[in-house]
């Protein structure tokens, strides 16, 4: 703003022409106030199409859905308001909905930890001056492009499957494999396996955060006698504990919605046994099968307020770990 | 990224010994496995039926191509005019995202008006928002409207700039561009559209192919909405087709669906090999800052 007040008296013109409007209610209309007042326009301007879309594409149905939830909703007849009872429905009597939160819970547990630590050990093998360093962060990323594709999760159905390439390998060995899609026991295990196998993207985000550590604090620890091990837990974690907040914070809303994977991999069902039933998937079930709208619009509020509490506690428990230095 | 100044071509470079060979050993053993189930497919995409999983070699001992034509006719249209109805969708959204973005990030970035950081942690919020917790209410409006199985629930909505995620991207971009520029154009006679176009624009190149880029992989990519909106089977995407084809053929013809599934992440592909730079680049400046 100051700068731009600073650059207008060079323009002539202009300025007589503003200062001769009538007065404004209690001569308010400096030639700041004017210019302050045409910036706010211009920016209201830039912004109409974010506005329009944050009140019709985001809010209105966020409000929409909070609506809904309590009401009964097929999309052929009225809604009826029903009260607490598709949230006491969920949590006291739909047994399907406990499994998809337990489900979608172990998912998240267990791939997004295992995901960030294949991506820092990457990362950290990557680091500085290695050769051909952008071939292999290519490589490793490269999955991370596909993973979320229809066509990847086919070709995971197929390794997986009871015929399919792991068995195939396995057999050389002579062992026979499950079919591990198949199977209940295993089956989630794959899905997790493809979210670790993903690993590229924060990886990405952590070799540039590497980046950012000043060269001149190994060289010091080194003069010092520090060893690798020592260098690495006491310069290159530490200041790289706000890239692992932010990939893990990230992650964990990523991957608590996934849902292409279990879809394509259970053919739609969330099988065997419901034993990849996410939530996603089963709020869609819900919702675009059964046409329960209500009670997927009840199902989404509870998944907003579980990941909103996930990042609340990942924010506070970030204190106790997260370092932010003064390394600016 | 040392290597980068001395150009020595690679052939000539001395091998590398000792602990940095088995280093370079273990890399490259890692990342083979990371792709062995991707070259295995295209493998298993020239690979007559009967020899896809006796096989789990990457060499094929027969090489056909039947199974991409007998994937591009499988259904009831020619794979190709499923390419194209995701390649609309995609480009509209690209366009979509590129300019919606780019206006909004300017005025975050660039101009002042009234409550500008509550509307700003609104749109940072705004990213983090799931999608699922919006879709109900959204579909039951584009049904009301009689928008299922057009393109607009898809595409309107990138008008609107709801992709949030690029709008950050290009804020923390143009906020990296020297303020004397704008000044410059200003004290020029320039006002704020000609600033944005002629002077923040053709600076945010980086950040735009960004933004295309990832739109494009990620549209390309979805199928969550797409296989919600597009029912009808004459218009459906490459996403919703594949899973399609899964459905009919069953667990009978793996080679045609391969080779398709090779066909669909082409694209993707050659936009990560085209654009890897912007798109690693893009990774790294707004998970940095």
């Amino acid at each position: 703003m100051s700068e731009s007040i600073s650059v207008t008296p060079e323009r002539p013109p202009a300025a007589p022409r503003e200062a001769a409007r009538p007065p404004g209610r209690r001569r308010r209309t400096t030639y700041a106030n004017v210019h302050r007042r045409r910036e706010a326009r211009t920016a209201y301007v830039f912004l109409a199409p974010w506005f329009v879309g944050l009140f019709l594409i985001t809010v209105g149905p966020i409000l929409a859905s909070l609506y809904l939830s309590f009401t009964d909703y097929s999309l052929l007849e009225e809604a009826q308001w029903v009260g607490w009872d598709n949230y006491s429905k969920l949590f006291f009597e739909d047994t399907r909905f406990i499994q998809s939160l337990k489900v979608t819970t172990i998912y998240v547990v267990v791939s997004v930890p295992m995901q960030l630590a294949f991506a820092l050990a990457l990362a950290l093998a990557l680091d500085r001056g290695l050769r051909g360093l952008s071939f292999y962060r290519s490589i490793y990323y490269l999955p991370s492009l596909l993973g979320g594709s229809v066509a990847i999760a086919i070709l995971w159905r197929k390794i997986f499957g009871t015929d399919g390439l792991v068995n195939a390998v396995l057999a050389i060995f002579d062992i026979e494999g499950p079919g591990w899609v198949s199977d209940p026991d295993t089956a989630l295990g794959t899905l997790i396996l493809l979210h670790v196998w993903t690993f590229g993207a924060p990886m990405v985000i952590f070799l540039a955060g590497l980046r950012q550590i000043p060269q001149s604090y190994y060289e010091a620890a080194a003069v010092d006698g520090a060893t690798k091990l020592r260098q690495f837990r006491s310069i290159t974690l530490p200041l790289l504990t706000p890239i692992i907040f932010f990939n893990l914070v990230l992650e964990v809303i990523k991957s608590f919605q996934s849902f292409t994977q279990s879809f394509i991999v259970s053919g739609g069902s969330g099988g065997p046994v419901d034993s990849t039933l996410f939530y996603t998937l089963y709020l869609y079930l819900k919702g675009f099968k059964s046409y329960e709208m209500g009670y997927a619009a009840a199902m989404a509020w509870v998944l907003l307020l579980l990941i909103a509490g996930l990042t609340g506690v990942n924010f506070l428990a970030s204190k106790y770990w997260v370092f932010y230095g003064d390394t600016k | 990224m040392a290597t980068r100044s001395n150009r020595v071509p690679f052939l000539f470079r001395p091998l590398p010994r000792g602990s940095r060979l088995l280093k370079h050993a273990l890399l490259i053993g890692f990342g083979l496995i990371m792709l062995y189930p991707l070259l295995w497919m295209i493998s298993s995409s020239l690979k007559p039926e009967d020899l896809i999983f006796r096989e789990p070699g990457l060499w094929p001992s027969a090489v056909t191509l039947d199974n991409y034509s007998d994937g591009w006719t499988a259904l009831k249209h020619s794979f190709g005019y499923y390419l194209w109805n995701s390649a609309v969708i995609t480009g509209l959204s690209v366009a979509a995202n590129l300019v919606a973005c780019s206006l909004a990030a300017y005025a975050f970035a660039r101009l002042n008006f009234p409550l500008k950081k509550v509307w700003f942690a609104i749109m940072l919020g705004s990213i983090m928002l799931p999608y699922h917790v919006t879709v109900v209410p959204q579909y039951i409006v584009f049904a009301n409207m009689d928008w299922i199985n057009t393109i607009w629930p898809l595409v309107v909505p990138k008008f609107l700039a709801t992709d949030a995620f690029f709008i950050f991207l290009m804020v923390q971009f143009i906020r990296t561009l020297p303020r004397e520029l704008d000044e410059a154009a200003a004290i020029d006679g320039a006002g704020y559209w000609r600033i944005f176009l002629q002077v923040i624009l053709p600076l945010c190149m980086p950040a735009l192919a960004t933004t295309g880029i990832f739109t494009f992989i990620w549209t390309w990519n979805d199928f969550f909405s797409q296989n919600l909106y597009l029912t009808n089977s004459d218009n459906l995407t490459v996403a919703v087709a594949l899973r399609q084809f899964l459905d009919s053929s069953g667990e009978s013809s793996w080679g045609p669906m391969f080779a398709m599934s090779i066909v669909s992440l082409g694209p993707i592909f050659g936009f990560f090999l085209a654009g890897q730079k912007y798109l690693i680049r893009g990774m790294a400046t707004t998970g940095l800052k």
